[in-house]
């Protein structure tokens, strides 16, 4: 018998998706029916409490959460987020709540041993709600308690050699595509640059010392699957400065419908045979592509890499074999100052290990950022208000035309003194002598 | 309910203590048929929707079946995901970034027996708990953010929304019969943790009334400078004012804020600084409607999603409004737009003006950019308009 009527929340759970709320009570009837005679540690019925606060929210169309407090592991300032809820009488399950943040393996593969290692340790001292991902890519466990937060880390870092990930103003939990390890167009390892950064900076990601958040994420291509060009401060998308990889015998066998194109992704409606130059050449944005004969060709210098001609003919043509990636900074949501998005800084740099180039790029950021950010001031907007050239000045870099889509509108260019021949200091009583009142 | 201890000693919180080890190594988790061709595939193909095969030089395949994943899911749900893995996968699984889950074999005849399994698993009232879908040319997994179950900030409710909107659109997710794939993200306020601004079609969570000020509270609860600094248009001032308790009935003076109203765009960053500046409202919270966005360079620059319904309200618990401007908008979009063509590149094409006018949306003065620089350019600096209705001088005139 369900602790709380949920009429609302019931809605829920008709129609093929799949169903939280039928979730949740089935967790609910779990931990009431306790098969296992675990002894938990939270309020056995807290995932009944859970279907009790949102259908309540339901019915107010307002939240009934609080801000967090502070609450974490010793040493660590981020990986707990502190959550009360604002009726502790009426939920007392839930009345301290707790989210913790788990750092996922690269690529979000698992073996089923050590998710269910996992599931035990949050059944047992949390919930048993939890988020697979959260949208920085951690394992997120929803709601312990205060007093179980260093036994969960104990028990995380003794038997199942994990760490917590990021949160607060610190180095978020860094994410990547699945890269190498199952597509054919990832310019590099992400993962194992992702690994090997996450390591690295371990200091950043636990103990809070810069002015707001700050987000790595690696795509392996222009694509873009974990979308870093969106939402990460320093953005790595994989590229490549040598030709396009093309099997002639294959453009032939798209041209002559043996393959789908596009990888098969349009076959569920009828769009009419393969026709090469309605669907790549024309499509081309740089219009660097023509057919001789039967010969695909491609102009590679005018090429700007957008993918698309290898996402129709994946069987014909591949990225080339002289590959890296482009690091972009800078973007983030809207709040504040508007939504951001990357901008280029670096438009090519190997991405083999030991990555010393690629983390001298970071920490020349890091320690702009940390000295000029305001509180709560992302990369992107200190970047707008000091101006780009001051993010070039400090990383060390040349401005090339690469950096921008097209140059200034307006000539309001601040001169160094430097650059004008005699300086700023002049005499107006000489100037005067030339020139009257 | 005893207390058991991990062995942790709160006494000695050094004692053997073990920090700074990072996440676990991804190597330890591939599947051997991943891990043997890592680095060495050669193409890939969608063999049916939620079925992908991929090619290693070797001559290996991997096949993968994708299914949706809700993002909120309890340890029974992945138990039952971990005991599908160990049945037909050698005990390995994936997760997408878009919450989906990935299940993978390493020959043809072992997916069939996969899909089955996957399938036939339903929750108590029906719904499927592993729907095959999810891939090309079709609407993939909403990602979202936590809502009402589980954040102080939201405007509306996360899983609720992303569920309806996709029981609406279920046929989208497992047929690919779109012109190219449609990514629909949610979060449910403008903080968005789940980035959704460069999304095909986002739905976000937003306030409409300006904070309240909880006087008596708020120069106990907050740092007032902090709370001032982090208004983004200055509408927040320092303000002394005479209050009566709510605690004693007394009459006192305290250090509190003003907030000019007419310069409040409800962010709720103060709030973020400032518990004591609640903006959370029944008739106020709600949802924008944003579309056009992506995040892949293919073809067009990536680009940022735009408001096309400036309110929807909270209509729990099933959003009917919602769903049905969502469907509005896939509906003109797979009608109208060309085989590769992304909702923002097709929009841009044909001109917003008949976005609103296919889509059968309304265009409002909310939807005219106001805040700050980039907002001039998105004003129209040229003549090459289309015609559609109202237009002409009579017609848009003030009554």
């Amino acid at each position: 018998m369900a602790k709380f009527e949920t009429p609302l929340l019931d809605q829920l759970e008709t129609g093929p998706w799949p169903s939280f709320v039928s979730d949740l009570k089935r967790q609910a009837e779990h931990r009431a029916a306790n098969q296992d005679k675990i002894e938990y540690q939270i309020p056995v019925d807290c995932v009944e409490d859970i279907l009790g606060v949102v259908e309540l929210s339901f019915k107010d169309k307002e939240v009934h959460w609080k801000h967090g407090g502070i609450v974490g592991v010793f040493g660590y300032g981020g990986g707990v987020i502190g959550r009360y809820c604002d009726q502790p009488e009426m939920f007392p399950g839930v009345a301290h709540f707790h989210t913790m943040r788990v750092n996922q393996p690269n690529g979000k593969y698992y073996t089923s041993d050590y998710l269910r290692q996992l599931c035990d340790l949050w059944d047992f001292r949390g919930s048993g709600v939890m988020n697979m991902h959260g949208s920085t890519g951690d394992i997120i466990f929803i709601g312990t308690r205060t007093e179980q937060l260093e036994e969960i880390f104990y028990e995380m870092t003794h038997k199942y050699d994990q760490d917590l990930g990021g949160s607060g103003s610190n180095l978020r939990t860094p994410s990547c595509c699945l890269g190498e390890s199952r597509c054919e167009w990832s310019c590099y390892n992400t993962q194992e640059i992702c690994y090997q950064l996450t390591h690295e900076y371990q200091d950043e990601l636990h103990r809070p010392a810069f002015p707001y958040k700050f987000k790595f994420k690696f795509d392996g291509c222009p694509n873009g699957c974990v979308a870093a060009i969106a939402r990460a401060d320093m953005s790595f998308v994989g590229t490549w400065r040598d030709d396009i990889r093309i099997d002639q015998e294959a453009v032939q066998a798209y041209i002559g419908g043996e393959f789908p194109p596009n990888a098969g992704a349009h076959s569920g409606r009828d769009w009419g045979p393969f026709d090469i130059h309605k669907e790549v050449i024309d499509l081309c944005p740089t219009q660097c592509m023509w057919m001789d004969g039967k010969q695909l060709k491609i102009d590679d210098k005018e090429c700007t890499r957008c993918m698309h001609c290898i996402n129709v003919m994946p069987r014909a043509l591949r990225p080339g074999k002289d590959t890296g990636c482009s690091i972009l900074v800078g973007a983030k949501a809207p709040i504040l100052d508007g939504a951001q998005m990357s901008s280029m800084l670096v438009p090519f740099i190997k991405a083999e290990e030991p990555y010393d180039d690629i983390k001298e790029v970071i920490e020349n950021i890091w320690d702009w950022w940390m000295e000029e950010g305001k509180n709560r001031e992302r990369l992107g907007e200190l970047i707008k208000r000091q101006g780009f050239q001051r993010l070039l000045h400090m990383t060390g870099l040349k401005a090339i035309a690469q950096h921008v889509q097209e140059p200034r509108h307006n000539p309001y260019i601040f001169w160094y003194e430097d650059e004008v021949p005699g300086g700023f200091d002049r005499d107006v009583t000489e100037f005067r002598k030339h020139h009257k009142r | 309910m005893a207390f058991i201890s991990s062995g942790y000693n709160p006494d000695k919180p050094m004692e053997d203590r073990i920090t700074d080890i990072g996440n676990r190594y991804y190597g330890d988790f591939l599947p051997p048929v991943i891990k043997n061709n890592f680095g060495k595939w050669q193409w890939h193909e969608i063999l049916e929707p939620g079925v992908l095969m991929h090619k290693a030089e070797s001559g290996d395949e991997v096949y993968t079946v994708r299914v949706g994943g809700v993002r909120l899911m309890s340890v029974e749900h992945v138990r039952e995901l971990c005991e599908i893995a160990d049945t037909h996968c050698d005990g390995y699984v994936r997760f997408t970034t878009r919450n989906n889950i990935e299940f993978m074999v390493d020959s043809k005849d072992k997916v069939e027996p996969l899909k089955q399994d996957l399938s036939s698993r339903k929750h108590n009232e029906g719904s499927f708990k592993f729907p095959i879908g999810g891939t090309g040319a079709g609407v993939t997994n909403i990602i979202h953010t936590q809502g009402w179950i589980h954040c102080h900030t939201p405007a509306t409710d996360a899983s609720g929304t992303v569920k309806v909107v996709l029981d609406d659109l279920f046929d989208e997710f497992q047929k690919m019969r779109l012109p190219a794939q449609l990514r629909i993200s949610m979060a449910c306020c403008l903080n968005m943790c789940g980035a959704v601004h460069c999304s095909d079609i986002a739905i976000l969570g937003y306030h409409r009334k300006p904070p309240m000020i909880d006087d008596e509270f708020l120069d106990n609860l907050c740092e007032i400078p902090l709370a001032i600094a982090a208004c983004p248009t200055a509408a927040i001032r320092p303000k002394k004012k005479e209050i009566t308790s709510e605690k004693d009935g007394s009459k006192k003076e305290v250090k509190s804020v003003e907030i000019k109203n007419e310069r409040c765009m409800f962010c709720g960053n103060c709030y973020t600084m400032c518990p004591s500046l609640p903006l959370a409202d029944a008739e106020g919270d709600g949802i924008v409607l944003m579309a056009g966005g992506k995040v892949s360079n293919r073809i067009s620059a990536p680009k940022f999603s735009k408001v096309v319904v400036a309110f929807i309200p909270n209509e729990t618990p099933r959003w009917p409004t919602l769903a049905k401007d969502v469907r509005k908008i896939v509906e003109a979009y797979s009608k109208d737009a060309r085989k590769y063509e992304r909702l923002g590149d097709w929009a841009e094409r044909i001109g917003w003006e008949k976005f609103f006018e296919k889509c059968d949306l309304e265009f409002t003065h909310h939807l005219i950019d106001d805040f700050r620089d980039p907002a001039y350019y998105t004003w129209r600096q040229n003549t090459n308009f289309k015609f559609t209705d109202p237009y002409e001088y009579s017609a848009i005139k003030a009554e």
